[in-house]
This record gives structure tokens, sequence and C-alpha cells, in this order.
């Protein structure tokens, strides 16, 4: 078995590194994607708490959506392909990123805003100086776990038509190939345990100065 | 003279939906005075010194800053012109000791880096801060250096008013009558108007050229430490002397 798949990637080493291209492309945009808009609607909803409940109901609600039938009912809107993979996982990527964001700036010490806007910051000065940063490690975490999902739920995007390890995965199980499915699985796992260790690396950096 | 009266109360209540912290408060600082506000805790003072800057606004009565009302007057630009130390560690744990001292000046300007790190050296200086600490950040410091870092924030862009709530609450007894000095001194130094709270009622004599004893949310006495001592003005100011050392 474990034969069988590695000579399946020396034989077709340039039809997996394509896949293993395009799975990054669409994971990566869809992480950037979800970091921009899980970042701003997170800060919007811990600066005007009243909102707060309705827009974490409707990104919570949006989350418990099965992942194919989310793909399943972009179709028609977006058609096939690799535009509505990363829509379908910014989407879901946003959860964890308006989640931590929120949770990470409500928990900054109100006695440390206080003194904060009391010696004159302003709002936007607050957030930017001392609220996110304070966030920061509980933000990042997010992302972490947020990539790692990202990039393993990339490969069910196949069965609209998108690229990536999918497409090995897809193409192994109708054809009984099990090498083929092996490795697109395996290529996926290696990525996101990468990804994982990376941002692990920024994440302890993040936390190195908040031994208080 | 409305000049030398640099913070005034007038008709000051405050009621939380509906206990009554504060009721119908007057009184006026001069420029240059050392208030210490002492009471037992829950009787408003901390409240009261929140006022002065607006980081709480009165349910009714004004209070005016420098000329202006704290209902009207732009409150950033306000809060920069007066300092504001707390008790603890308030310090911002993610900026080093340098950083911390110079957050207002900061956002003040920005570019006069020059002209901020010698504010930096020169309230480092004051407070008894070395500069091997400016790198170090506050986790890395005993609670007396924290609480200098406090001060020399505060006091960064050489505010006319000190605003200060039991900063020398979470010291050891040595460090807090070396702090305390230290405060006395800046004050002589700099003319500074400092409006101090504090529960400790030999800091209060101690610290304040005008101690002012408030009770459940009233003022029972403001006049010199001498004037208290000699004249206690009701049973609350004397039973709180009483546990000072005479």
């Amino acid at each position: 078995m474990i034969e069988e798949t590695v000579g399946l990637l020396m034989e077709r080493w340039d039809f997996f590194a394509g896949l293993l291209t395009e799975h990054l492309q669409i994971s990566f945009i869809s992480i950037f994607i979800s970091i921009a808009a899980g970042l701003g609607i997170g800060i919007l909803i811990s600066e005007f708490k009243k909102s707060s409940k309705i827009v974490m109901g409707i990104v919570n609600f949006i989350y418990t959506i099965p992942s194919i039938s989310l793909l399943g009912f972009l179709i028609p809107f977006s058609g096939i392909g690799d535009t509505t993979a990363v829509i379908a996982l910014s989407v879901y990527a946003l959860l964890p990123m308006v989640r931590n964001t929120y949770i990470g700036i409500a928990n900054v010490s109100p006695l440390i805003v206080e003194a904060a806007s009391g010696m004159g910051g302003t709002k936007v000065q607050v957030l930017f100086k001392v609220k996110l940063p304070l966030a920061m490690p509980v933000i990042t975490a997010g992302i972490r776990n947020m990539a790692v999902m990202t990039i393993a739920l990339a490969g069910i995007a196949s069965f609209i038509g998108a690229g990536g390890l999918g497409v090995a995965i897809y193409r192994g199980i109708t054809t009984n190939n099990k090498a083929m499915t092996v490795l697109g699985s395996f290529l996926i796992a290696l990525l996101a345990v990468l990804a994982d260790l990376v941002i692990g690396k920024i994440e302890k950096y993040t936390y190195k100065h908040k031994a208080i | 003279m409305t000049d030398s009266k640099i913070i005034r109360y007038e008709n000051i209540s405050m009621v939380y939906s509906d206990s009554q912290v504060i009721s119908d408060i007057n009184f006026e600082v001069k420029k240059g005075e050392f208030v210490t506000v002492i009471g037992s805790s829950g009787c408003g003072k901390t409240t009261l010194l929140k006022m002065a800057n607006g980081l709480i606004i009165p349910t009714s009565g004004n209070v005016i800053v420098n000329g202006k009302n704290t209902r009207q007057t732009d409150l950033t630009s306000l809060r920069r012109s007066i300092g504001y130390c707390v008790q603890g560690s308030v310090l911002f744990p993610h900026m080093t000791v340098a950083k911390n001292i110079a957050y207002v000046p900061n956002l003040l300007n920005k570019r006069d880096r020059k002209k901020i790190d010698a504010a930096v050296d020169k309230w480092m200086n004051i407070v008894g801060l070395e500069f091997s600490m400016k790198e170090r950040y506050p986790y890395q410091l005993s609670g007396g250096q924290q609480q200098r870092v406090g001060i020399a924030r505060s006091l960064a862009v050489s505010p006319e008013i000190l605003l200060m709530d039991e900063p020398f609450g979470s010291v050891d007894e040595i460090t807090r009558g070396m702090l305390q000095d230290e405060i006395i001194r800046i004050h002589e130094q700099t003319g500074i108007t400092i409006l101090f709270v504090t529960h400790d009622i030999n800091e209060a004599m101690r610290l304040g050229t005008k101690v002012l004893v408030m009770d459940r949310g009233c003022v029972k006495q403001y006049d010199s430490p001498d004037a208290v001592r000699k004249n206690p003005a009701d049973e609350f100011v004397e039973k709180l002397l009483f546990r000072s050392v005479k």
C-alpha cells in the first residue's frame, strides 16, 4: 500500500504538484478573505455590543449548514468551480474568526481600557494601541484553528468542480484507485499540519509579552 | 476669580439605577493644591475622581475643569491635559516601560520622537527609575517599580492636573513611604494640582495640603490637615482620625 502510494507520487509528480498548488491557492485566498472580514466584523460587534448577539447568531447559523449543501446552494449563484469554493470556504471560516476576535477584545481588562481612554485615547487609538494587541493571542488562536479547518475542508470543493487535492481523492474513489485516494488525503493532512505548525510559531510570539 | 479655581464641583449628584452614590456635593480645588480624598469604600470617592476627567458624567450638577464643563467640552483633549494614575498594574502589559510612559505623548504627536524620548528620560529621572529599565515589560518589574512607571506615564505630557486613585494601594509599607516622598517632591517641584483618592487616613493627612473627608456620598469636611485634626467636623471624622497615628 505504502509502496504503491509512493510509487504513484513519483510517477505522477506533476499532477500532484499542480493539485497541491491549486489547493493552496483556494485555501489561502479563503483564509485571507475571512481574516479580513472576520476581523472587521469582530471589531465592529465588540465596539457596538448590542449587535453582537444578532451577528453571532447569524454566523453560528451559517456554520451549522453542512458544507456539501452550502456548496450546492451556491451553484445557482456563482456556478461551479473555484469561485464557489472560495466563497463557501470563506463563509465557513468566518465563525472562528469573528468569535475569537470578539472574545479576544471583550476579555481585555476593562481597567486597562478605562486607563487608556482616561488618559485621552480616542476610540480608534484605544482599539489599535491597546485592545487589538492584547487580543492578539486569542485572535491568532482563531486563525490557526480556522486555517487548518479551511485546508481540510477545501478537499470537498472538488465535488463542485473546483481544483485542489480533493480532485485526487474524488478520482481515486470513482476509479477505485486506493493509492490515489490515500495520497490525496495524506497531502491535505500534511498541508494542514504544516499550516498549524507555522501559525503556532507566530502565536507563540504574540504570547511572549503577555505574562501579567 | 475663576482662574485660581482649577476644578469646581457644582451641586453634584450621582444615581446608579436606584442607589444614590453621591448627593449634592460642592467643592473647589485651587490651582497648585494637593487635595486628598478620604472615606470608607463605596463612599463615592472614586466616582468623584472620575468625574474630573469625564469618565463619569454626573446625573445632575456640573463639573468645571479649567473653565470647561465636562458635559460640553471635548473629553479627549481635556483628558490629554489631565494626568490619570490608577491603582495596581494598569500598565499596558504589551508595551515596554518606555512605550508605556510615552503613551500620551504618542497620542498627541507621533512624529516628534526626540521630544517624546526627552520627556520619557525626564520623567523616569524624576520618579527614580533607572534608564536600564526602558526596554523591560511591566511583568518584569516589582510592584513599586510598576507604580513609578504609572506615575511617570500620567505625568509624561506635564499636565496641569493629576488625578490619582489609590496609586499606592498595592505596594508594601516601605515602598509606599518612598513613593509618598516622591509625589510630595513632584508636587513641590512642578506646582501641579493633584486630586488624590485614598482609604488610608495617614496617607491623606501626610500628603494633602487639603483633605476632603467623604462618607456615604456626602462631604463631611474639607479643610487643611491641621484644621481637620484640631476640629473634626463630626463623629465620623473623629472616628477616622482615631485610627491615624498622632
